[in-house]
């Protein structure tokens, strides 16, 4: 801005001490380098958001044809099952639901417990070698594909049980599990040690000190990662491919080895087909998937919040 | 006559008689149990797969399965007809990735300065939030959308302009391009593994300490100058770590790959060839698959999940040496 007249006006009185005020030759070379790279990263910024409102705008204009334009369309879609054939318009993912629900809440039932155990080992005494491995493998597991996790639920389970909404949920717990784990001990880290050591200072024993002080001390946390861990089970298909298989009809049995319908399935059934029918379906439990999947998130984060505030 | 001691006494614990001293022993051992319940579940998946694919790496051997390119499942019911080489699988899986993680990561640190360095402060928190929500979307709905969406409208083009350019005599650019290939899926991955290294690549430049940064801002710095050679030099473990976790999740991601990979097993060197990747291949034919082809696919899981585990347990120890990253666990 005012370099050209520094500039120049160095050149007069070369001698006299410079002002704090004036820049050096090269810094308007070095202000726009600045300039031009914050600009990129701006457009770096905006290019990565773009997926996520490319995926909800897609799903959300798609979805119209199968939901319909008035509410009972979206009615008919939450309670209907899916018609025999992906010609066929109509009908809708009940099955679907109840299924995804259904497995995804087996599944919290039996790995929120454990994890949350598994987290208080970690914080009380998460300092030996053997609590080290644990947690080293509960990050590893964090990464193992949920492709392998079915793998390995089919081939310990369904061949003696058959396929089913139990397979399935076990399936989405090891998934499940690491995430309760890791967020749980976050969490648990965070509350304050004057807190425990006044619980014990009182008399009470180390598992009443945890059970009751620390826990609910830590519980919005806590509930926040059990609900991502939600979230992320109830987003999957891969693995229920192999564990749940799917289902034609409403599956209110835990373990019959006919297999359970998930929406996951059915939308990638459905989108195999070259049948607009079925594909229009598909794209209305994409929109089904994506607001179960990003309320759950944003319930989640909205609790944690508040207990931010709270600290 | 009683000296004073300065030794503690031996049962600093709660003195009881009965039921209650049991207390604590159990809620310690209930939890360490729960610990190790992570460890038996590992040992055993991996443990129950290697044993039932048994057949497969005894009729091919270990080598043979890895480098083997002719992938031909028989139909058999009790024993091992068909020829099963991984390497088709293997070399599509490692491609794919590679693409996903050169797009991805250099826009990950992109995306982790501006967070961190230019946004505003009260803009800083919903961003990091926005980034994060990506990776919740279902893998499955991205399939969906790719399909209709970014592969006829984003990659194809950018496929068919790049075939009409000089760089299509190198043969890794070669055409025909077709729309179902490498480059398609690595794309598509690249979204889904831009959130997990985007978060911990974010963790660790956020660690940087800040009397650093306000030194180099008094001594007249600019903006990019303090992120080129304070920022990205402290943070740089962590982008290594990140990046590796990116690839360990660009390897095992079934649903996208499954739908846009192509299914070739042709091993071309062009990206834009269709091809076929480990985590895909065991999607598209396991339901068709007879129990000796189910035992191929066990084998392809094994080494899938080898290939996996070795990634990200080297992942985890480059960012652990950079302190633990917290809250990537569900990114």
């Amino acid at each position: 801005m005012t370099t050209e007249a520094t500039s120049t006006s160095r050149t007069a009185d070369d001698a006299a001490p410079r002002s704090i005020h004036e820049l050096q030759r090269n810094a308007s070379r070095r202000r726009r380098t600045s300039q031009v790279v914050s600009v990129v990263l701006l457009g770096a910024m905006v290019l990565g958001t773009a997926p996520l409102v490319i995926i909800i705008w897609q799903v959300a204009v798609n979805s119209g044809d199968a939901l319909g334009p008035t509410l009972a369309g979206v009615w008919q879609f939450l309670t209907q099952v899916e018609p025999l054939s992906y010609r066929e318009v109509g009908g809708g993912y009940a099955h679907g639901i109840v299924g995804t629900l259904y497995m995804t809440g087996v599944a919290a039932v039996m790995v929120i417990p454990l994890g949350l155990a598994a987290a208080i080992y970690l914080v009380d005494h998460g300092h030996g070698a053997f609590a080290k491995l644990v947690r080293l493998f509960t990050d590893v597991m964090t990464g193992v594909p949920s492709i392998f996790v079915g793998l390995a639920v089919y081939a310990l389970l369904v061949g003696t049980m058959g396929f089913g909404t139990f397979v399935g949920a076990v399936a989405l717990s090891i998934i499940m599990l690491p995430i309760v784990v890791r967020t749980a001990e976050e969490m648990l880290h965070l509350v304050p040690p004057d807190l425990r050591a006044a619980s014990l200072a009182l008399g009470a024993r180390h598992w009443q000190t945890t059970l009751k002080v620390v826990l609910p001390a830590a519980g919005p946390g806590v509930i926040t990662g059990c609900m991502l861990a939600v979230a992320r089970a109830a987003g999957e298909t891969a693995p229920l491919i192999l564990t749940a298989f799917g289902a034609r009809a409403i599956q209110l049995s835990l373990q019959d080895g006919q297999g359970q319908a998930d929406i996951g399935v059915l939308m990638a059934d459905g989108l195999r087909q070259p049948f607009d029918a079925g594909i229009e379906r598909a794209w209305a439990g994409g929109l089904m998937l994506v607001v179960i999947v990003l309320s759950l998130t944003v319930i989640a984060r909205l609790i944690n919040r508040r207990s931010q505030l709270e600290a | 006559m009683a000296a004073p001691t300065q030794d503690r006494p031996h049962d600093p614990g709660l003195r009881t008689r009965g039921r209650a001293g049991w207390g604590d022993p159990l809620f310690r051992w209930i939890t360490m149990l729960a610990g190790a319940s992570v460890l038996v579940i590992l040992a055993v998946m991996m443990g129950r797969t290697a044993f039932q694919s048994l057949p497969i790496w005894q009729a091919e051997g270990i080598i043979g399965f890895l480098t083997g390119d002719t992938w031909s499942v028989g139909q058999s019911r009790s024993e091992v007809t068909g020829t099963y080489g991984a390497l088709p699988f293997i070399y599509g899986t490692v491609k794919v990735s590679l693409i996903a993680v050169v797009i991805a990561v250099p826009m990950a640190v992109a995306i982790s300065l501006f967070i961190n360095e230019i946004a505003p402060e009260w803009l800083r928190k919903p961003l990091a939030y926005l980034t994060d929500t990506l990776a919740m979307v279902p893998s499955i709905v991205i399939a969906m959308v790719a399909v209709f969406f970014f592969i006829p409208v984003i990659s194809d083009p950018i496929a068919r302009f790049l075939v009409d350019t000089p760089l299509s005599q190198i043969p890794l650019f070669e055409g025909p391009a077709q729309r179902a290939s490498y480059w398609s899926a690595g794309l598509m991955l690249s979204i889904m593994i831009l959130p997990i290294i985007t978060a911990v690549t974010r963790e660790t430049f956020a660690k940087t300490p800040a009397a650093e940064k306000q030194a180099a801002y008094a001594m007249g710095a600019t903006g990019f100058e303090v992120m080129r050679h304070i920022v990205v030099p402290r943070g740089f473990a962590g982008m290594v770590g990140g990046t590796m976790l990116g690839v360990g999740r660009a390897l095992g991601e079934t649903m996208v790959v499954a739908f846009v990979v192509g299914s070739s097993q042709r091993m071309d060197t062009s990206i834009f060839f269709g091809g076929d990747a480990i985590a895909a291949v065991i999607y598209n034919t396991y339901a068709t698959s007879s129990p000796e082809g189910i035992w191929g696919l066990l084998a392809l899981g094994v080494t899938l999940f080898a290939m996996t585990t070795i990634v990200n347990i080297a992942a985890r120890l480059i960012v652990m040496r950079s302190g633990r990253v917290t809250g990537d666990a569900a990114v």
